[in-house]
């Protein structure tokens, strides 16, 4: 990680990842969605609205992981000064906040037809709800310490670190409380052997969707670093021309 | 299950929500990379 906290070093990674991310990412998930939306079988219980998890689990996974990414980011700036760890940070949350909106409003169409309502206020909800909210906060903080320059930059990464707190409160909220919202079916056990509870014609496709929209997740976060680099790296050689020009 | 409901349209407004806003940011994401590596590319010449 320390190797890529040079710009010029990232710029010349990014300019191969950055395609090569979006490429994959299409080419995973699309044939993903196609599987989940015509292929996969519609579920005994709740019909074809189960194809509704195919977006919707990834829109939240990628909601959560934009505040984990938050976070590192945030870690990185405030204990090693990383250069591009703050700009990193600020390119999660769009995407991050964008994910999370995705992941309530398509909660929502699954709601309606599943529970009879578009929403509850139970833990796993409320709980998601406050991490876009935090994504709002995070963005104006970042846009206002961007703007005014100085330290304002380590409040907003402050607020990035206290904000993980609410990640294991999201996922473990449907084990704490009693919730309409079913247990998760995708856990760290499952990646170390454990069996799913979901069956496996639910479960590939499930998988392919959220590595599509994850590969694609990057491209967007690597093309958003970029465009704060090259706009500081603007601001920085116009400011430096002005005071040529002055002296 | 409310099985009173026609359960396709929540389906198509799904894919069309996550498809169209995923799209509709990595589209958004571009634009503004092109558009501050120009500035950028533009401020070194001058």
């Amino acid at each position: 990680m320390h190797r890529f906290a040079n710009p010029a070093r990232f710029l010349r990674t990014a300019r191969w990842l950055t395609p090569a991310l979006l490429l994959a990412g299409g080419v995973v998930a699309g044939p993903a969605l196609t599987w989940g939306l015509w292929r996969a079988p519609a579920d005994w219980l709740q019909g074809e609205t189960v194809r509704i998890l195919y977006i919707h689990v990834p829109a939240a996974w990628l909601g959560m992981l934009g505040w984990v990414g938050i976070a590192a980011a945030s870690f990185a700036e405030i204990v090693w000064r990383h250069p591009l760890a703050g700009i990193a940070a600020r390119a999660i949350a769009v995407p991050g906040a964008v994910f999370c909106a995705l992941c309530l409003a398509t909660g929502s169409l699954w709601g309606r037809p599943a529970w009879g309502t578009w929403w509850v206020w139970d833990g796993r909800l409320t709980s998601m709800l406050v991490l876009l909210f935090l994504y709002f906060g995070y963005i104006a903080l970042a846009r206002v310490a961007a703007e005014a320059g100085g330290g304002g930059g380590r409040v907003a990464a402050v607020f990035g670190l206290v904000g993980a707190v609410n990640i294991p409160i999201i996922h473990y909220s449907v084990l704490w409380w009693h919730t309409l919202h079913q247990p998760p079916s995708l856990t760290p056990a499952l990646l170390l052997g454990a069996k799913s509870p979901m069956a496996p014609a639910f479960l590939w496709p499930l998988l392919a969707s959220a590595l599509g929209f994850t590969l694609l997740f990057g491209g967007v976060v690597l093309m958003r670093m970029r465009a704060l680099l090259a706009e500081a790296q603007a601001e920085a050689r116009l400011r430096r021309q002005a005071f040529e020009d002055a002296a | 299950m409310h099985d009173t409901l026609a359960q396709w349209p929540f389906v198509i407004a799904t894919y069309a929500l996550g498809m169209g806003g995923t799209a509709a940011l990595v589209a958004q994401s571009w634009w503004a990379m092109r558009g501050a590596e120009r500035r950028r590319d533009q401020a070194r010449g001058q």
